[in-house]
C-alpha cells in the first residue's frame, strides 16, 4: 500500500482534532508495540494499535477514517494498561470514532438489526453496542 | 456506613440469578443494603472522549440518587455499571468545572452533586469490610473440589486507578473461590477481553474468543468459569452456542456468577441461585459434587 505523507497533512485540524477528542499526546509515541503484542482484537485489525497513533501523528485521515480497526476494538484497555509512555491509545480510536459518529456515519443500524438479533442479547450488550457505534 | 445498591439494568432480567444470589448472600452476612427507590441506565459504557459531558450525565444522576437515598456509598454488582460509575465520578469530582456545568444542566434536581459518593463493588466490601478469613468462617457449605477458574476480564480491574486489584494479575475472585473452600485454577486469559459488546454485531469475534479463553481454563482443570460481569456471562455461556459450531472441537463449561458460589456456600437455597438462566446447565456438575 502506498502512503503519501507531507507536511500539509500532518499540520491540519484533523491531528488537532484527535488530540482534543483523547485528551492524548500523539507525539509521545516511540512505537515500541506494547499496544499491539497485547491487543485480543489485533487479529481481525488492518491497522495495528501502534500503527494507528503513528498514522495519526502523520495526519493520515482518509486511511484511519476508512480502517476496520477503529470498529473491531471493545475499549478493553489492555493498550492503555501497558502503554510505557502513557498514552491512552484506547481514546485515540475513541476519536476517530466520534469524529465519524458525529457527522451521523453511525456503524451499527439498530433498524438493520434483526428482531432475533435483538430478542436473544441482555440489555447490557444492545446498550453498550449503541452507545459505541451510533451518534 | 449506610450502603445504598445500584442494580442496573441487566440485574433486573438476564441476570436476575446474579442480583438473587448477591441479595440472598448479603442477607445471610447481616449486611443491610437498600435499592435505590428510582434509578436509570448509566449508560453500561464510560465515555471516553474528553469534550463530552453530556454522557456522564446518567452516571452522575444515579450519584446524586444515592446522596438523597443517605449514603456515602453505592454498591454495584456489574462490573460495567461499576467501573462507568466510578470512572464518571473520579472525573467530575477531579474538575470542577465539569462538575459545575453537570449541575448546571440538572438545575431541576434537588441536589447538587459534589463528587462524594463512594462507588463500591462487591467484591470489595466482601474483601475489605468482611475479610475472606471471617467469610471463611460462615461457610456452611463448603465448595470442596470444585473446581473454579475465575474470569475477571476488563471492567473490574482497568482502567489501574479504577480498579480494586492488580491490574495484570488479579486474585481477588481466586481468594475468594479459595476462602468458600474451593480450588482456584489460575489461567492466562483471566483479564482477556471476551469482545463484549461486538457480541451484537459480530458473533464470530465472540465465538474466537470463548473458544480461547474457555478452552484455556478447562485445559488447566477448570470444572467452571466464574464472572461478575452480565456481559461477559452471555458470551461465555450464552455464546458456546455458536462457539461450537464455528469450533466443533469445542467442549464447553457451565459459568456462574461468583455470588451464586458465594450464597451456595453460605447455604442459601436452590431457589435464591436461578440457575435456568444458564446456556450451559451448571446443575449437574452441582448435583455431582453434592452441593444441591
Amino acid at each position: 500500500m502506498r502512503i503519501n505523507i507531507s507536511r500539509t497533512k500532518i499540520e491540519t485540524e484533523f491531528v488537532k482534532k484527535v488530540e482534543e477528542l483523547s485528551g492524548q499526546n500523539l507525539l509521545a509515541c516511540y512505537q515500541c508495540g506494547k499496544c499491539s503484542a497485547g491487543c485480543p482484537a489485533v487479529s481481525e485489525m488492518d491497522i495495528l494499535p501502534n500503527q494507528i497513533i503513528r498514522y495519526a501523528q502523520l495526519g493520515l485521515k482518509d486511511e484511519l477514517l476508512a480502517s476496520k480497526s477503529i470498529w473491531v476494538c471493545a475499549t478493553c484497555l489492555t493498550c492503555n494498561s501497558r502503554c510505557p509512555k502513557g498514552i491512552n491509545i484506547a481514546e485515540v480510536l475513541e476519536a476517530l470514532r466520534q469524529i465519524l459518529l458525529r457527522k451521523r456515519r453511525d456503524y451499527v443500524g439498530p433498524a438493520e438489526l434483526s428482531e432475533e438479533e435483538i430478542g436473544e442479547v441482555p440489555p447490557i450488550a444492545l446498550i453498550s453496542s449503541l452507545r459505541k457505534f451510533t451518534s | 456506613m449506610k450502603v445504598s445498591y445500584y442494580p442496573g439494568c441487566t440485574l433486573k432480567n438476564n441476570a436476575k440469578n446474579f442480583e438473587d444470589s448477591a441479595l440472598s448472600s448479603l442477607a445471610r452476612l447481616g449486611v443491610e443494603v437498600e435499592e435505590l427507590p428510582r434509578w436509570n441506565c448509566c449508560g453500561t459504557v464510560f465515555s471516553l472522549a474528553a469534550d463530552d459531558t453530556f454522557h456522564q450525565l446518567a452516571p452522575i444522576r444515579i450519584l446524586v440518587r444515592a446522596r438523597e437515598n443517605g449514603s456515602d456509598a453505592l454498591l454495584t454488582l456489574c462490573a460495567m455499571c461499576y467501573n462507568t460509575l466510578k470512572r464518571a465520578n473520579a472525573r467530575v469530582a477531579g474538575d470542577p468545572d465539569e462538575m459545575d456545568k453537570i449541575n448546571q444542566f440538572m438545575y431541576r434536581e434537588d441536589t447538587q452533586y459534589e463528587g462524594d459518593v463512594r462507588v463500591l463493588h462487591l467484591l470489595e466490601l466482601l474483601r475489605n469490610d468482611i475479610g475472606f478469613e471471617d467469610l471463611s468462617a460462615k461457610v456452611v457449605k463448603s465448595l470442596r473440589n470444585l473446581e473454579v477458574a475465575s474470569y475477571y476480564g476488563c471492567m473490574l480491574v482497568r482502567p489501574r486507578e479504577i480498579g480494586f486489584d492488580d491490574v495484570e494479575n488479579p486474585t481477588v475472585l481466586d481468594d475468594l473461590a479459595e476462602a468458600l473452600g474451593a480450588e482456584a485454577v489460575d489461567f492466562p486469559f483471566k483479564t482477556e477481553c471476551c469482545a463484549a459488546y461486538q457480541t451484537v454485531t459480530d458473533i464470530g469475534a465472540v465465538a474466537d474468543r470463548t473458544n480461547q479463553i474457555m478452552g484455556s481454563a478447562r485445559v488447566r482443570g477448570a470444572e467452571v468459569i466464574v464472572v461478575s460481569c452480565p456481559l461477559c456471562a452471555f458470551n461465555l455461556d450464552h455464546r458456546q452456542k455458536e462457539t461450537v459450531e464455528k469450533y466443533p472441537e469445542f467442549k464447553g463449561l457451565p459459568v456462574l456468577y461468583f455470588t451464586q458460589l458465594l450464597a451456595l456456600a453460605l447455604g442459601a437455597p436452590v431457589d435464591d441461585l436461578g440457575l435456568d438462566l444458564h446456556y450451559v446447565d451448571p446443575k449437574p456438575l452441582l448435583e455431582e459434587k453434592r452441593l444441591i
